[in-house]
This record gives structure tokens, C-alpha cells and sequence, in this order.
């Protein structure tokens, strides 16, 4: 039995990476037909067109030459892939330093940022959820559901300027932006530095991020609330508090994580616009300087690595789920992986 | 006169549960799902609420809980042991003296064993024998304990909910729906379960659609149609036509396979299209300019009819 | 006879909101529309004005009316996000729907729903603003090539589900073509929930097509967008410049509020599920 079902999940978490391998090169894929649609001229951008005019014609066909123009994108994607695969990223463009050291370096920052949104957002929101949908239009409820339209009309690039207004440039609590104290030495920045720089943007992430996983849990709630099972827990005299404990938070539990992991994308969509506004030095932000700086190595990287921190994600909440739900643990037990 | 003698352990006095939904735009109607409907259930006793399916049974169950939904309202008298059933009241006797044993596995937490469901989290040692004592009366193993309400077949299931009624040794029983899924052996074992609970001296008040299996089982049938109760008659009056005293009743009775299966022509009315009067007066053979208004609930033949006529 | 309060219709009361609103888009829509000339106007005997009486968003350092720019940028918005919102929708219909065609048609939509919702949505706006050249089209084109998902999703399931529901099939039994059963069974049950998913799309392509303008990647610094408002506001608030952000920040958000009340509002009243009161 044991061995049984440690060869079922084998056969189902086998199957997830192979999906999730095939979709990342997908991914890749068509971002690199993308980036290779673009009108803008690969010399032209990345050389200059003054440097350009003064070179000689053998210059420019062997510059030509490395920059693949005038050979098919599809033999240029499979050299660029067979390179990333082997962890060779290429060249930056405008940072001139190996893409995979830009990316690392950037990761680093964002990462600490989006995973504080990330827990906060998600806590936050699914307790908010459950305590608005156990008691359905109750005070908390009606004030908690105005707060989440609100959230999810608020841009929150805006909402990030707001606070950038109101803490650092008007009440000077907080620095206005960067990752880091401006002229200050690498090794002298604390951890504490770090921190202090990073409240600002971590709050407008948070709390613009909350309010779908709070609407969401908090239908979740409602639907489980009104479900048969409740029902008859009421009928057999529990009190509302073991059943919001014992039947509403199990059953909204399984939702909720695949959603939150599932969010991952949209906290990485905002992190790039609120590291924007706060100039902070991560992922985000290196994308969009590499997308307007025509650095199409540094965006393609990033490309790749968000789609597989994003089907990463997926696949964390599709595994707990798994473990968590016995429907699904007997599904796989069975081999009936999908 | 019998009333006198026994205060009834439950009684429902003109009960009337209504619905306001909203209809095109922001228009509201109301939708009566019960109007005013009145049985009694004795200790020891076990009634039968008979009706065809989406007429409403159900909802009759979860009023007498107090679990109605949120947009439903209700006018009337419930009494438990001969005084108003309130909130308050309710709330302490809920799961202890009155137990309501649901129609299936959906009323089941999907994702808590069904041990740990029975026997309501409780871990001691007490409730654990209790539990197993309860199962075991039910033919349900040692292993019933840990599988998931997925896991379990539609009568064992039921037997689960039923476990879990009986070890709280309840005065009142009130079973919606006990029987449908489940093949013919199986559904009579369930009611015989309920049965028991009667000999044993509780109350069991049994909604159900399928009249045959609940005469076999039951003492009085109260025939539940278009939201309303048309009759009140004991099982015995089921062996002749004539002795039924509603038309109703006489049509059901004529629809049973054993006496021929004859259908009545016409369907039922549902809930925003009641007639003012009589609710079976569309279908009715006899029908007269009377039935159209609204027809009291009165004795006749140590039974209770919802009819002007004496047939 | 029945006892029960009439109490407070919260249809009724939304769906006035709802007329309100519509109302006051559509000025919005038109105001815009109108003073697009006025919004480029400088003066600069009037630059960097807080808000009063005569300009009550202020002006900014080029003396431009921030209240005619504001609205102007929002008229562009809301029409970028109607038309992206349709296209988009257009493309969750075909790709949702096209599932009912046989398990592999459903396995590659399902494979191209995964494949865009598996890049981040504001990385995805950059790669495509890139390809397309950024401008007008880069955003439109983002905007329509990435919001289908979700309403692809849910009309997919729709579909399938619709697909095996017993009444269809015994359409089938009965000899009728897929034109008829679409056109009897299945439009009916699709066609509000296209509905709906479309008006639900309008608060999300407005917020990116202001997000990715905001970024530099959207709509070029001479146009009156939302995005560019608030992205060089940026430079004047260390200056203490706040209007420049709060106004325009403000009233798109009330935009787009107004978008999310419409979209419940009409997704409540089509939706049989929530009858109730």
C-alpha cells in the first residue's frame, strides 16, 4: 500500500515538471518570437547609429553576423536556448555584465519584497475572507468588502506615490526610495538599512494585493457556509465558532492556496510597477529598463526566469493540494494522474 | 379529545415558510414554499410526511431545526414538549434531544474522516467507544472510522448519520429524505433503523417521497402536496380506498403499483402560482365553486382532512 | 399573513448606481473627447498652481489645466480600455468556446491559456510593446493579447459542461447540426456570461493600459494619458507638487470602481445563481 502510493505520487509529480518543463519552453519560445518582432534594428540599438556610420561594410556584416541578422529567428532561438540551457544567459546589454549575474543580483532584492507581499497579502487576506464570509453582511463584512473594491480599482503604482508622498517626502519616516541608503558603501549597509527601504514598497504590494485573495476566500466562505455539511453541523448543535474552525477554514483552505500561489504572477506584475516608483533595484525594475533600452538578452532572461518562478508556484499549490485534499490523495494513489 | 390526554411531543400549528427572490431587474417576489401546515409527532411515534419530490418536505425539516436560509421567512407555532420551540431553545436541544438525519454524503464534510465526524472532534476515550458502539449498531466496521464521506456508499452513509442521530439517545428524530439512491433491501433497512428509535420511545418525524416504503414503517401519514398537508391518516387506512379522505390521498393510493398504477392527470402547482383555495382544486374530480376558497383543516373519521366534502 | 420586513433592495439601489455611473463615464467619455485640444494647452502665466476655485486639480509646471488633463486622459483610458476589453473578450470567446471542437483543439487552447498566464501580465504588456514598437499599438495590441484568459477559462468550462448536459445530447439523438444546438442551447446560457466576463475586463485593461503607460512603454509623453500624468508627476513631488498625483490617481481609481459596481451590478442581475435577496 505504502509503496503503492509512493510510486503514484512519483507518477504524478513526474508528470507536473514534465508539463511545467514544456510550458517554460513554450514560454521561452514565444518571447523570443516576440522580442525578435520587434521593428527596432539590433545594430542600430545596440551599437549606435553614429558608431555605425563609422565603421566599414566588413565591420558591420561581421557585427551582422553575431547579432544573427538575416538568419531565421527559429535556428537563433535554438542556439539561444541550447546556451540557456546550459546556463550560458549571454550578455547584457546595458548593465555590460553576464545576464545570469544581473538576474541573480536582482532576484535577491525583489525576492525579500515579493514574499513579504506575498505572506502578508495572503495571511491577511484569507483571514479577512473568512471573517467577512462567516458573517455575511455584518458590519465587518460591508466595510471589508468596500475596502477590497477599493483596493481593486486603486492602481498601485498610485497607491505607492501616495505613500512615497505621505511617509518619505512629507513625514520623513521613511526613505524615498532605492534598495539601499544613497551614498553609502556597499559594506556599511545594514540589514536594518535594507528593511527601512523596503517598508515602503512591500506595503503598497501588500495592500494592493489583498483584496482578491479577501473577495475570493470570502465567496469561498460564504458558498461553504450555506453548503449542506454546514447545515447539518448547525443541526447537530456546533457552535459558530468550531464551525467556521472545523468546516469553513479546512474547505476554504484548498482554494485559497491555489489562488495565492496562483497570485504570484500578479504580485510580480506589481512589483515591477511599485519598484518603478520607489527606483528599487530589482527584477522589476530591470525589466522595464531592459524592455526600453531594447536589452533583449537581460528581458528574455527575465522572461524565463518569472515563468518558472510562476509555474513553480502553481505547481507548490497543485502539490499541497494534493497532499491536503483526500479526494485527490486517493486519485493518486490510484495512478490517476492528470 | 386526544389531544387533551398527551401533550405531543411536536407539534407544528399552522407553519408558513416563504421566500423573497429576485425576479427580473429589481423586482421581488415572494415565494411560498409551505402554507400553513400543522402535524404532530408523539413520543414513541413515527409520522410520515409523504410528498412528491420538490414540494418542499425539506424545508419543513430545517424549520422545525431553525435552519432556514437567510432570505426565507416563517409564520406560525412550533411547540417541543408542549412549549414554544424558540431560538434560545433550540440552541441547547439541537444535536442532543432533536436530531435531524440528513439525505446524504453531501451533508458530510468532505475533507474530515468520517470517525472524526460522528463523533463531532471529540478524542476521549468515552466518545470514541461511544462512536464505535453506534457504528457497530449499524453494521459499520472499525474501518468506516477513517475513510472520507467520498469513500462511502450511498446506504452507508446514511447508516453513518443515522449512528450519529442514535448515540445522543434523542427524543426527536427527524429524517429528511432517508431513502432514495438506495436499492430496495437497503432503504428498508434504513427505515427499520428509524423504527427501532420509535420503539425505544423517541419521536420520529420521516419526510419522505415514496409513500409504500413508509407505510411499511410508520404509524400516521401525512400527505404533503403543493406545500401543504391534505391529510392526516393511520397506515391501516391504507389498505382501502374508501377510507382515505382526501382525493388527493385517493389518487396516490390509486397510483401504488400494487392497486394498479394509475396515474392522476395534471401536475402541481408550484410555488408562485398556488390557487387561492383548495391547492389540489385544478386536478380535482370533484371540484365545486367552494374549493376555491381557502379550505380549513378539520377531523373527519379519527383522521384530519384538508377538504369540504365528506367522501 | 406572512411575517417579513420589505426592507432595503439592494438590486434596486444598485442598479441606480449603476445608471449613475454609466451616466457619468459617458461625460466623462464625451468631456474628454472634446477638450483634447484644451488638455495640450500651456500658459505659463498660470504654471504650477495649487488647486482653487478656477483650476481645482492645480496646474503643472507648464501651466496646463491638471482637471482638463485628468479628463482627458481618462476619456483616452476608457476608450483604449472599451476596445481592448472587446477585442480581448472577442479572443476568450473564440478560444474558450472552440474547446467544445474535440479533446485536441481543447488541448492546445488549454495549452495557450497556460502559455500566457504563464508570464507575469505586466512582463507580457513589456515583451509585446516591445515587439509592436511601443506607442498606440503596443498598449492596444498588450491590452487585447492578454486579458482573454480568465473569461476563456470560464467560458471553456461553460462550454464543456454544456456540451454533455443531457439536453444537448438529445438534440443530437434528434439529428440536429452543432449551427442549431449552438444557436438554441448553447448561446443562450454563453451569451450573459460573455456579457458579464466583457464588462468585468474593463477595470483591468484600464489599470494596465495605465500601469504600462505609466512605465514609458504605453502611450507617447505628448498624449493626455493617465499613465504619463502620474509618471512625470514623479519628478515634482519632492517639490511638494502633490495634486499633480492625487487628482488624477484619485479619479481613475473612481473610474474604475464605477467599471467594477457596473460589472457586479449586471453580473447580479443576469446571474440566476444569485437570486436571492
Amino acid at each position: 500500500m505504502r509503496g503503492c502510493s509512493h510510486r503514484g505520487l512519483g507518477r504524478f509529480l513526474a508528470g507536473k515538471c514534465v508539463r511545467m518543463a514544456v510550458l517554460v519552453l513554450l514560454v521561452s519560445f514565444s518571447a523570443f518570437m516576440l522580442v525578435s518582432l520587434s521593428p527596432v534594428d539590433p545594430l542600430t540599438a545596440n551599437v549606435g547609429q553614429t558608431a555605425l556610420g563609422s565603421m566599414s561594410p566588413e565591420q558591420i556584416a561581421r557585427l551582422e553576423a553575431y547579432w544573427g541578422v538575416g538568419t531565421p529567428p527559429i535556428r537563433r532561438f535554438i542556439s539561444w536556448a541550447g546556451d540557456f540551457f546550459r546556463g550560458e544567459m549571454g550578455t547584457s546589454l546595458l548593465y555590460r555584465r553576464p545576464v545570469a549575474l544581473v538576474i541573480q543580483e536582482r532576484l535577491a532584492n525583489s525576492l525579500g519584497l515579493m514574499a513579504a507581499a506575498w505572506l502578508i497579502s495572503g495571511g491577511l487576506g484569507f483571514g479577512l475572507g473568512i471573517w467577512a464570509g462567516a458573517k455575511k453582511g455584518g458590519m465587518a463584512d460591508r466595510i471589508l468588502c468596500f475596502y477590497g473594491l477599493i483596493m481593486a480599482s486603486t492602481p498601485g503604482f498610485w497607491l505607492a506615490l501616495m505613500l512615497l508622498m505621505i511617509f518619505a517626502v512629507r513625514l520623513q519616516w521613511l526613505p524615498v526610495g532605492f534598495g539601499v541608503p544613497v551614498g553609502v558603501e556597499a559594506e556599511a549597509v545594514t540589514l536594518a538599512d535594507r528593511f527601512r527601504h523596503a517598508i515602503l514598497p512591500a506595503a503598497a504590494l501588500s495592500l494592493t494585493s489583498i483584496s482578491s485573495i479577501m473577495l475570493h476566500t470570502r465567496e469561498k466562505m460564504i458558498q461553504v457556509m450555506e453548503s449542506d455539511y454546514v447545515l447539518y453541523a448547525r443541526a447537530r448543535g456546533e457552535s459558530f465558532r468550531r464551525i467556521v474552525w472545523r468546516h469553513g477554514l479546512p474547505n476554504v483552505m484548498l482554494p485559497a492556496l491555489t489562488l495565492q500561489f496562483g497570485a504570484v504572477s500578479e504580485i510580480f506584475g506589481g512589483s515591477v510597477l511599485v519598484e518603478q516608483v520607489f527606483s528599487y533595484p530589482g527584477l522589476g525594475q530591470a525589466a522595464v529598463t531592459a524592455g526600453l533600452g531594447g536589452d533583449v538578452p537581460l528581458l528574455l532572461g527575465i522572461t524565463v526566469i518569472s515563468a518558472w518562478i510562476v509555474f513553480g508556484g502553481n505547481m507548490t499549490a497543485d502539490l499541497l493540494c494534493a497532499a491536503i485534499d483526500p479526494r485527490l490523495r486517493q486519485a493518486q494513489r490510484k495512478g490517476q494522474t492528470s | 379529545m386526544e389531544q387533551k390526554e398527551k401533550t405531543p411531543l411536536l407539534a407544528v400549528r399552522h407553519l408558513s415558510i416563504s421566500f423573497t427572490q429576485y425576479k427580473r431587474w429589481w423586482r421581488r417576489e415572494e415565494q411560498q414554499a409551505i402554507r400553513d401546515l400543522s402535524l404532530e409527532v408523539g413520543a414513541g411515534e413515527m409520522v410520515a410526511v409523504v410528498g412528491s419530490s420538490g414540494s418542499g418536505k425539506s424545508l419543513l425539516a430545517h424549520g422545525v431545526m431553525g435552519l432556514l436560509p437567510y432570505n426565507a421567512s416563517w409564520e406560525g407555532d412550533i411547540f417541543y414538549k408542549g412549549e414554544p420551540l424558540t431560538e434560545e431553545r433550540l440552541k441547547k436541544l439541537r444535536g442532543r434531544e432533536i436530531v435531524l438525519v440528513p439525505q446524504g454524503a453531501s451533508y458530510l464534510n468532505p475533507l474530515m474522516t468520517t470517525g472524526e465526524q460522528v463523533r463531532q472532534g471529540a478524542r476521549d476515550r468515552e466518545s470514541r467507544r461511544q462512536c464505535r458502539e453506534a457504528l457497530e449498531r449499524y453494521g459499520l466496521g472499525e474501518e468506516t472510522e477513517s475513510l472520507y464521506p467520498f469513500q462511502l456508499s450511498g446506504g452507508m452513509a446514511r447508516r453513518v448519520m443515522i449512528a450519529a442521530a442514535v448515540q445522543r439517545k434523542p427524543c426527536l428524530v427527524i429524517a429528511d429524505e432517508p431513502t432514495p439512491g438506495l436499492h430496495l433491501e437497503a432503504a428498508k433497512r434504513v427505515l427499520s433503523h428509524f423504527r427501532e428509535m420509535a420503539e425505544e420511545g423517541a419521536g420520529v418525524l420521516l419526510i419522505t417521497h415514496d409513500l409504500e416504503l413508509a407505510l411499511l414503517t410508520a404509524d400516521r401519514i401525512v400527505v404533503f402536496y403543493a406545500g401543504t398537508n391534505l391529510e392526516e391518516a393511520w397506515a391501516g387506512d391504507f389498505t382501502q380506498e374508501e377510507q382515505l379522505r382526501h382525493p388527493y390521498t385517493r389518487a396516490l393510493f390509486r397510483g401504488m403499483p400494487k392497486n394498479g398504477f394509475q396515474a392522476a392527470a395534471g401536475a402541481q402547482p408550484y410555488g408562485d402560482n398556488l390557487p387561492e383555495g383548495c391547492v389540489y382544486e385544478p386536478r380535482c374530480p370533484w371540484r365545486q365553486e367552494q374549493c376555491r376558497q381557502p379550505v380549513p383543516y378539520r377531523q373527519l373519521r379519527g383522521g384530519r382532512v384538508r377538504c369540504w366534502r365528506d367522501i | 399573513m406572512i411575517r417579513q420586513k420589505k426592507g432595503w433592495n439592494q438590486r434596486l439601489f444598485l442598479l441606480c448606481c449603476a445608471g449613475i455611473f454609466i451616466a457619468a463615464l459617458l461625460g466623462i467619455t464625451a468631456a474628454g473627447a472634446m477638450w483634447e485640444e484644451k488638455a495640450l494647452q500651456t500658459d505659463f502665466s498660470r504654471k504650477n498652481m495649487a488647486p482653487c476655485i478656477q483650476y481645482p486639480f492645480g496646474t503643472d509646471w507648464m501651466g496646463r489645466d491638471m482637471f482638463i488633463r485628468t479628463i482627458t486622459g481618462l476619456s483616452l483610458s476608457i476608450r483604449l480600455g472599451l476596445f481592448t476589453a472587446v477585442i480581448s473578450a472577442g479572443i476568450g470567446a473564440v478560444i474558450g468556446v472552440s474547446a467544445i471542437m474535440g479533446k485536441w483543439v481543447d488541448g492546445v487552447m488549454g495549452c495557450m491559456i497556460d502559455l500566457v498566464m504563464g508570464i507575469p501580465h505586466m512582463l507580457l504588456l513589456i515583451l509585446i510593446s516591445f515587439a509592436v514598437g511601443r506607442g498606440f499599438w503596443g498598449v492596444a495590441v498588450g491590452i487585447s493579447l492578454t486579458h482573454w484568459t480568465s473569461l476563456a477559462r470560464l467560458l471553456r468550462a461553460e462550454a464543456l459542461q454544456l456540451k454533455e448536459s443531457p439536453y444537448v445530447a438529445i438534440a443530437r439523438k434528434l439529428g440536429k447540426g452543432w449551427g442549431y444546438i449552438a444557436g438554441k442551447h448553447m448561446a443562450p446560457h454563453l451569451l450573459p456570461q460573455l456579457l458579464v466576463g466583457t464588462v468585468l475586463l474593463f477595470p483591468h485593461a484600464i489599470l494596465h493600459e495605465a500601469g504600462i503607460t505609466f512605465l514609458g512603454f504605453g502611450l507617447s509623453p505628448e498624449q493626455p494619458a493617465i499613465g504619463v500624468i502620474l509618471s512625470e508627476s514623479m519628478g515634482h513631488l519632492m517639490m511638494g507638487r502633490w495634486w499633480l498625483a492625487l487628482f488624477p490617481g484619485a479619479l481613475l481609481a473612481a473610474v474604475v470602481m464605477m467599471f467594477h459596481v457596473i460589472g457586479n451590478t449586471v453580473a447580479g442581475v443576469l446571474n440566476p445563481k444569485q437570486a436571492h435577496s
